[in-house]
């Protein structure tokens, strides 16, 4: 079924209190800004954030932390917000940290039906800890639970009226996984276009994997 | 002379035509600037693009066209990009031939310790353990002492490692070490110090290369003058 259209408004109250929600971005690059702002107006809260930064100080997801809606973090690198640093030492967030080539990997999994995965990243160190290991061939490898949301908001660049989508250079990062990888996608766009006008071989994600597509607003 | 330009340059040294080369945060990404320019270096930056381009001026940059130091950057031709999963199976799927990484502790085994310092908060490792398991080559960079004077070279590292015996080669501002079948090996010392002062800043065990080489600055302080 193709994608629906509304509005920011609209597509985040979809979001329910306490629901895991990934977030697409490095830094702020490709994080779903005018959904984010949207979401901090509505009451939800106790969200388990999916996300390899919580944004930056402030900004992005940073809000939302400021704000007390974000009660756990899983991502890979949360030095750059000093929020984060208070927020947990205060006892108000749970963090947990993993390499940034498993996060990805257990994402692209999540949305492709395979439970857990092994790695060789993080052998021997204090991120596989408690978690079971195996010898193939010779080398030691991490057994990893891949990674599902209620809720993925992603950005990515161009929608057509069906959902396909297409990203604008390095802010694609995390999106195209997330996408497969939730109950429910939601899109945050810079411009829809008619079905048709994207070249089929140049489609990052099938409308297969989006469920609403919100157009950014122009310069809010 | 500014050490960590000088580490950067001796890097940029390692790498050959055709390398695909991912570049850490820190001293690494001053390597960029000193690949020598008859050398075509493919840099990839784990965010999603192969074929990073030079920082671009100021009135051209783009908040979505940056690298892993969230940095702007600029993409050369032939430059292509990719989500974070596609990047990093090029590391752990051995496709990326070097990185160039920074490092907090290294031992003499070659254990690398760049993420996290004990009694701190750990918040972040990023790419740092898929890439030093993942990359052909891994290329160690670092002043040989910390800022307040202790030694980062070590019999076994103390700090959490963030993987076991992966490096390949190190460089400091002093000397260059190899690790061959995880044994530390002194490869090159810069004239500015004796051997005998090395091993005193140097508490790791090493041994001395049959290719052992001095060598002084003048190469790089005359490319530095030739960069303006």
């Amino acid at each position: 079924m193709p994608a629906r259209f509304m509005t920011a408004r609209e597509a985040v109250a979809l979001v329910p209190s306490g629901s895991t929600v990934m977030v697409g971005g490095f830094g702020l690059s490709g994080q779903p800004l005018s959904l984010l702002e949207a979401l901090l107006e509505t009451e939800v809260r106790d969200l388990t954030v999916i996300s390899n930064n919580v944004g930056q100080q402030g900004k992005g997801l940073g809000k939302l932390l400021l704000d007390n809606r974000i009660k756990k973090a899983i991502g890979t690198y949360f030095t750059s917000n000093p929020d984060v640093s208070r927020y947990k030492r205060e006892g108000k967030l749970e963090v947990e940290l993993l390499p940034q080539g498993t996060f990805s990997e257990a994402i692209r999994l999540g949305g492709s039906g395979i439970p857990a995965f092994y790695t060789p990243t993080a052998a021997g160190t204090l991120l596989a800890e408690g978690k079971e290991t195996r010898i193939f061939d010779g080398k030691e490898y991490v057994l990893e639970r891949s990674l599902r949301a209620d809720v993925a908001l992603i950005k990515a660049y161009k929608a057509d009226r069906y959902g396909n989508l297409v990203y604008y250079k390095t802010a694609r990062n995390f999106n195209p996984l997330m996408a497969m990888a939730a109950d429910l996608t939601i899109v945050e766009v810079d411009e829809v276009v008619e079905v048709g006008e994207l070249d089929p071989e140049a489609i990052v994600t099938p409308h297969v994997f989006v469920d609403v597509v919100v157009q950014k607003e122009a310069s809010s | 002379m500014d050490p960590r330009h000088y580490v950067a340059w001796r890097a940029a040294q390692e790498l050959e035509s055709g390398d695909i080369v991912n570049l850490g945060i820190g001293i690494p990404i001053l390597v960029a600037d000193y690949i020598p320019k008859d050398r075509q270096v493919f840099l990839q930056s784990e965010n999603g693009i192969l074929g990073v381009g030079p920082t671009p001026p100021t009135e051209s940059q783009d908040p979505d066209l940056i690298n892993a130091s969230k940095l702007p950057i600029s993409e050369q031709i032939g430059a292509s990009y990719f989500d974070s999963s596609l990047s990093f199976a090029m590391m752990r799927g051995g496709h990326i031939h070097k990185t160039v990484i920074g490092t907090l502790q290294i031992s003499q085994s070659g254990d690398i310790a760049n993420w996290a310092v004990p009694g701190k908060d750990v918040l972040g490792v990023g790419g740092a353990m898929d890439l030093i398991v993942g990359a052909r080559t891994v290329i160690v960079v670092s002043t040989h002492l910390t800022s307040d004077g202790k030694p980062k070279i070590l019999p076994a590292c103390t700090f959490p490692l963030t993987a076991k015996g992966e490096a390949d080669v190190l460089i400091t501002e002093y000397a260059v070490f190899r690790f061959i079948d995880n044994q530390m090996v002194l490869e090159e010392l810069v004239d500015d110090l004796t051997l005998d002062q090395l091993k005193q800043i140097t508490p790791a065990h090493y041994e001395i290369s049959d290719h052992f080489r001095m060598v002084n600055r003048t190469e790089y302080l005359t490319n530095k003058q030739s960069m303006g």
